[in-house]
């Protein structure tokens, strides 16, 4: 499963291809990552249906996670859009709602429980 | 004819008191002896009485003259009692003249009738003479009267009047006392506003400071919690890639690679961790140093001289970060620049601060590969009116108006996350502007440079 992790943050990279070593070595997974939100759209375009699942920050200079969602949700072509968690740090409802209103599939808040990302990844249908 | 002589003399003694008393006003001005006056018509009517008893003209003649006689002496003796009161003493004087003809006639008639008899004719002449004079001087006491009783009233209406005023004047006295306790009331009560007014917005501002200081804990707060995750996380995983050392260790057989590769990723971790602890460690600091009071004492200080060694500094210790850099530097110091009360350290602090932001923003744009670019930074120091003005210039990216708007709020940064805390410019102006009573503005142009400008007091 091909996911694409948007995070301004360089060192979650680190995070996630160590939290994630076994799917990854196993090739369950398989992780791409973006700095922001315009070079995660030029990555969704350059590799179209390849991504399955966006893992996204909210908080990101430029362009900000619920921008992406949109994005990802109502411009994208072809069709269907692939599944967008966001994982962030702004808890409140007011921004969960919002989440949920732009289509947004999950909503988990930092820091990460990789333990119980790892159960939704998995809980996934595999493609 | 002798009866009526009586009656008529009779009626004329009761009469005359009855006339003497309403004119004299003897009830009022002589009340010990208006009781006796007022029954004055007993004697009269004794006499009368006695005069009809005799049947003799000769003694009802001799009557009549005595009770005349006593009524006129009456007078006098009223007259003269009241003496002092004009009208009275003029009647009194005017009945002497008659009172001594009767007397005498009186006297004659009992001692000596027969000389009574030979001057009969004077005396009756005197008589009628006194009779005028009586009569005149009643007419004189009555104007009197009249006159003193038009005084009266106008002493009385004076005296009212007086009264009035004297009132009126008492209640506007009261009414002055009123209005001016009242006001004295007031200017306490405004004085005691005035004074609480001025607690309150002592207090207003130390909330605003509070709040300010508040939200910069929430930022805060939201700011450290980045690395403090990864802090977390990087530990975690770490402790994961032990676990699984120890698990590859007790192999039979050992895969050196994968133990390298598990080696590598501890320390790189280990690294990761130093670094995101020295990130929240630094957002605190800046954080401290935002709310830290400014205790420092102002001392006149050469802006020229902090100009040329923060510029230095900054552009050295960019270059020890990157040795490929290179910027010229423009220092325009205006000769002659008064000293200025200034805490050194803190104004090194701003300097410093807008030096870096120039070095970096024309970094960034030697970054985008323009050719034939040099990337300048100049500072400018001269004398203004006001004081002194310190103008960092540089020719880096610039920045477009929405994020000129928001430049010196606390945590706006452009920098990419992990490079600048956002305090900086938020900090310079403080400084400036509530340490030194100074101004901080800024001017930019997007793509061509931008330009601080400090003024300060002299």
């Amino acid at each position: 499963m091909k996911i694409l992790v948007v995070d301004d943050e360089v060192d979650v990279r680190l995070l996630f291809e160590q939290r994630f070593r076994r799917e990854i070595r196993s090739g369950e997974f398989q992780f791409s990552f973006a700095y922001s939100g315009e070079e995660a759209l030029a990555f969704l375009r350059a590799h179209p249906l390849e991504v399955v699942l966006i893992l996204s920050d909210i908080n990101m200079t430029g362009m900000s996670g619920l921008e992406l969602l949109r994005h990802v949700k109502q411009d994208l072509l072809p069709l269907p859009p692939p599944l967008v968690m966001m994982l962030t740090a702004y808890g409140d409802t007011a921004t969960h709602e919002q989440a949920m209103q732009l289509g947004a599939n999950d909503f988990l808040t930092k820091p990460v429980d990789f333990a119980a990302l790892k159960d939704k990844l998995h809980a996934l249908p595999t493609i | 004819m002798a009866d009526t002589n009586i009656l008529a003399a009779t009626s004329l003694v009761v009469g005359l008191v009855w006339l003497g008393r309403r004119f004299l006003d003897t009830p009022t001005r002589l009340p010990e002896w208006d009781g006796r006056l007022a029954k004055a018509w007993q004697p009269a009517l004794a006499l009368f009485v006695a005069a009809l008893a005799f049947r003799s003209t000769f003694v009802a003649d001799l009557l009549n003259d005595v009770s005349i006689l006593g009524v006129l002496a009456l007078g006098v003796a009223v007259g003269w009692r009241l003496r002092a009161y004009r009208p009275a003493w003029l009647v009194g004087a005017g009945a002497v003249p008659y009172v001594v003809v009767l007397s005498v006639k009186v006297l004659l008639t009992l001692l000596a009738p027969s000389l009574l008899k030979a001057i009969d004719d004077a005396l009756d002449f005197a008589g009628f003479l006194s009779f005028c004079w009586l009569g005149t001087l009643w007419l004189v006491a009555r104007n009197q009267k009249k006159a003193l009783v038009a005084e009266e009233q106008l002493r009385l209406a004076a005296e009212e009047e007086q009264r009035r005023i004297e009132d009126q004047h008492h209640d506007l006295a009261y009414l002055v006392n009123q209005r001016t306790a009242a006001l004295a009331r007031q200017t306490d009560e405004l004085r005691t506003t005035l004074t609480e007014l001025q607690a309150t917005q002592t207090q207003l501002i130390q909330s605003e400071k509070m709040a300010s200081l508040g939200e910069l804990t929430a930022g805060i707060a939201h700011e450290i919690q980045n690395p403090l995750n990864f802090v977390n996380n990087f530990a975690d995983v770490s402790a994961e890639l032990v676990a699984e050392l120890v698990e590859e260790r007790a192999r039979p057989t050992r895969d050196p690679a994968l133990e390298a590769e598990l080696l590598a990723d501890l320390r790189q971790n280990l690294q990761r961790i130093t670094q995101h602890g020295g990130r929240a460690a630094g957002i605190v600091r800046g954080m401290l140093e935002h709310s830290r009071a400014s205790t420092g004492e102002r001392q006149p200080t050469d802006l020229n001289a902090l100009c040329d060694e923060y510029l230095r500094l900054a552009y050295h210790g960019l270059r020890a970060k990157n040795k490929a850099f290179n910027a010229t530097l423009v220092p325009e110091l205006a000769p002659g620049l008064p000293p200025v009360e200034a805490v050194a350290g803190d104004l090194g602090r701003v300097l410093l601060n807008l030096f870096t932001n120039a070095f970096y923003a024309v970094q960034k744009r030697q970054q985008a590969g323009e050719p034939g670019y040099v990337p300048t930074v100049g500072v400018a120091t001269r004398r203004v009116p006001e004081g002194v003005e310190v103008q960092v210039r540089d020719n880096g990216t610039g920045m477009p108006e929405a994020v000129r708007q928001k430049i010196f709020q606390p945590f706006f940064t452009t920098k990419p996350s992990g490079e600048g805390t956002g305090l900086g410019l938020s900090l310079a102006h403080d400084i400036v502007v509530q340490g030194h009573g100074g101004t901080l503005s800024v001017a930019s142009q997007e793509g061509q440079g931008t330009t601080f400008t400090v003024r300060l007091p002299a």
